[in-house]
């Protein structure tokens, strides 16, 4: 009697955890979009995965207020089926425009067309959709990794002298990747090979993956630093696993930034203060605050504007000069 | 026939004998490929070199490992363990951030002290539910993997927490004696773990309780303190290797700190011959098996196999050793058969 009874609380428990995912939609009430100008977006966020997503998330809340738009806000704690109830529940309350930043690639077409059968635009941030129909979204706004690994492979191309570490004429380069299969590893790889494919002397001698994360990226450094041969540059792919691989060369006795020049993707907090110790040499931004141009972009589609279909984040590189000075304001 | 058996057939026989082979030969691979892997350098004072970060990168795996071959040997299974290892380097992070002073010892000390004491409440909620409540252990834990990183997310605010703290950074890249900290720090476990197992009647409790619980409880065996301490014990152990891993990257990532080591640990345990059936098991082989776990992992680098086939390689190892251990398929390959396999099989008994 007892061992049903416990099992029956954790099962709620378990689905208590289940509800509270798309909890937030229920308070608004269902009658809440209006003709009285002012607009509903509904917003179906990813989850609260990282950092990043926390700083994009907290970017589009008060864009949406700066705005004087109505953001009704869920988060999908990593679920796809999270995300789709969420937008079904906006479809439902008739809100004005829906973004979302899909946690996947695939399976959307189902739900975007109920959307689009209820006459509600949709814009994607951050992460596309792979369907072949494009009328299902107005607009994807977001970050282009390649254009991120392009940039990241520019400066070794243009900083070749200096990052030539050991002057011995090849630039040997070692690229901590990002998760296998995921679009910023694959893309920023591809971008990264493309821009340093102009100066034949620039290498990359080893490539493994360090799944996005500090110990990843610390173990396969390691093995990295084990090889025998010089390594000048370390492309790592986010800030998190080249701050693990700062780690991994420190404990090697080298010094990051000088022997061995390091560049990264994201400028988050940690990786710009080590950027600024000079422990980084180059970051190429990925921004997650695309709140304001979310606004924008929202507005001009209620409007009847055309707007374009691919629209890119607006982003910066950094160098250490730059991370010292940007450090003090930085929100994530 | 085991007092007529000639030292090469003991060791024909014994239980390690497979594991360690598969392990000497992933090393031999490695020194074919890269004929440098095997050197060794002093480096500020301390060892430097592949097999020296071999053995500090098993810590954690080593540690998981020791408790899941108690929580297996009583015929049960910890999936809980990554998660208890998250939330253990989430309170110990959080604690040493928002000490008064972030870098002193006593800061470290009391945090870790905090966090290992609630991974063993953690575990004994694990036992509660197994030997009191009587859910089966892949479903009681089942509950903890997946509401713990819940947990421990909400500790670190989703947040990647990352912390200045000399002496808790040592217990991942620290060494004594020229040897990594984290290492010794799983070996002492391992070693306290055999001395309590197999100079006392313990571990001969723990394999009674595996074999038959209820024929245990009859013979005057406690089987329900049995279960409920090496449940708790698996959460001290997971709570450790939370604190190693932190401790590498002086950071503390919710998402994705300990994600999937209960996997490792049990194929750590599998490897080294403890089985899954309960009733027997052996602290070398758990061992062995950490060592292969970590080597394989660098393996992968060492040798440039491609990202995208990294799960194909491990694959195809893993599968080329279990079918190493299986004695059906060591059978064939046996050219003189001493009589049936059953016996052998049966006095499997390891040290």
């Amino acid at each position: 009697m007892l061992k049903k009874t416990l099992i029956a609380a954790s099962a709620i428990t378990l689905s208590a955890f289940a509800f509270t995912a798309c909890g937030s939609d229920s308070e608004g009430g269902s009658s809440t979009a209006s003709d009285d100008g002012s607009i509903t977006m509904g917003f179906a966020q990813v989850g609260a995965e990282s950092g990043w997503r926390t700083a994009n998330t907290k970017s589009i809340q008060e864009s949406a207020k700066d705005a004087g738009i109505d953001l009704k806000f869920t988060d999908a704690q990593g679920k796809q089926e999270n995300q789709i109830q969420a937008i079904r529940s906006y479809i439902q309350q008739k809100v004005d425009v829906i973004a979302f930043s899909p946690v996947v690639e695939t399976g959307w077409d189902a739900v975007l067309n109920e959307a689009k059968a209820a006459g509600i635009p949709v814009i994607l941030t951050d992460r596309a959709v792979d369907s072949k129909d494009t009328s299902l979204y107005k607009s994807f706004l977001g970050s282009d990794f390649v254009v991120e690994g392009q940039k990241a492979g520019q400066w070794v191309v243009d900083n070749a002298a200096d990052a030539d570490t050991d002057g011995d004429g090849a630039i040997n380069v070692v690229q901590l990747e990002g998760t296998t299969g995921a679009a910023p590893a694959i893309d920023r790889g591809e971008g990264f090979a493309d821009a340093i494919s102009a100066d034949p002397s620039i290498k990359v001698v080893a490539s493994q993956t360090g799944d996005f994360t500090r110990d990843g990226g610390k173990q396969v450094m390691e093995s990295f630093l084990q090889s025998g041969d010089h390594i000048d540059v370390l492309f790592a792919q986010n800030d998190d696993m080249g701050l693990g691989a700062i780690e991994a060369i420190e404990a090697a006795g080298l010094t990051p930034g000088k022997d061995i020049k390091i560049i990264t993707v994201d400028a988050v907090h940690d990786g710009m203060q080590a950027l600024s110790d000079g422990k980084i040499n180059f970051i190429v931004e990925c921004s997650p605050l695309l709140g304001p141009q979310l606004m924008d972009i929202a507005k001009k589609v209620l409007d009847g504007e055309d707007v374009e279909p691919r629209i890119l984040t607006e982003e910066t590189t950094f160098d250490q000069a730059q991370a010292t000075e940007a450090l003090p304001d930085r929100q994530y | 026939m085991p007092e007529t058996a000639t030292l090469t057939q003991r060791v024909l026989r014994h239980p390690l004998l497979w594991p360690v082979l598969a392990l000497v030969v992933l090393l031999l691979i490695n020194v074919v490929v890269k004929p440098n892997f095997f050197d060794i350098r002093m480096q500020d004072g301390h060892l430097y070199g592949n097999l020296v970060d071999i053995v500090r990168n098993s810590a954690p795996v080593l540690l998981v490992a020791l408790g899941m071959t108690l929580v297996i040997a009583t015929r049960g299974i910890d999936l809980s363990v990554g998660a208890i290892a998250a939330i253990s380097a989430a309170v110990a992070c959080t604690r040493i951030v928002g000490a008064g002073d972030e870098a002193a010892l006593t800061t470290a000390v009391l945090a870790c002290t905090y966090a290992l004491a609630v991974c063993i409440v953690l575990g004994a909620w694990n036992g509660f539910l197994v030997s009191v409540v009587g859910i089966q252990p892949i479903i009681a834990t089942l509950i903890l993997m997946v509401a713990g990183r819940g947990i421990s997310m909400a500790i670190t605010d989703g947040q990647i927490t990352t912390v200045r703290n000399g002496w808790f950074s040592d217990l991942a890249s620290g060494y004594v004696l020229t040897l990594p900290l984290a290492f010794i720090i799983a070996l002492g476990v391992f070693v306290l773990t055999a001395i309590l197992t197999r100079r006392t009647a313990l571990g001969m409790l723990i394999e009674a309780v595996g074999i038959n619980p209820e024929a245990s409880r009859l013979a005057g065996v406690r089987s329900r303190t049995i279960i409920w301490t090496v449940y708790a014990f698996s959460g001290f152990c997971a709570g450790v290797a939370g604190l190693v891993i932190a401790a590498n990257t002086n950071s503390v990532n919710a998402n994705s700190l300990g994600l999937w080591i209960e996997l490792d640990a049990i194929l750590a345990v599998v490897i080294g011959g403890t089985s899954l059936a309960g009733g027997r098991f052996s602290l070398t082989g758990t061992l062995v098996g950490a060592l292969f776990i970590a080597t394989l992992a660098r393996t992968i680098p060492n040798i440039g196999i491609p990202s995208e086939l990294n799960y194909l390689f491990k694959a195809v190892v893993v599968i080329a050793v279990c079918l190493l251990q299986s004695p059906k398929v060591r059978a064939l390959f046996r050219v003189h058969r001493r009589g049936p396999s059953v016996p052998v099989l049966a006095k499997g008994s390891a040290a």
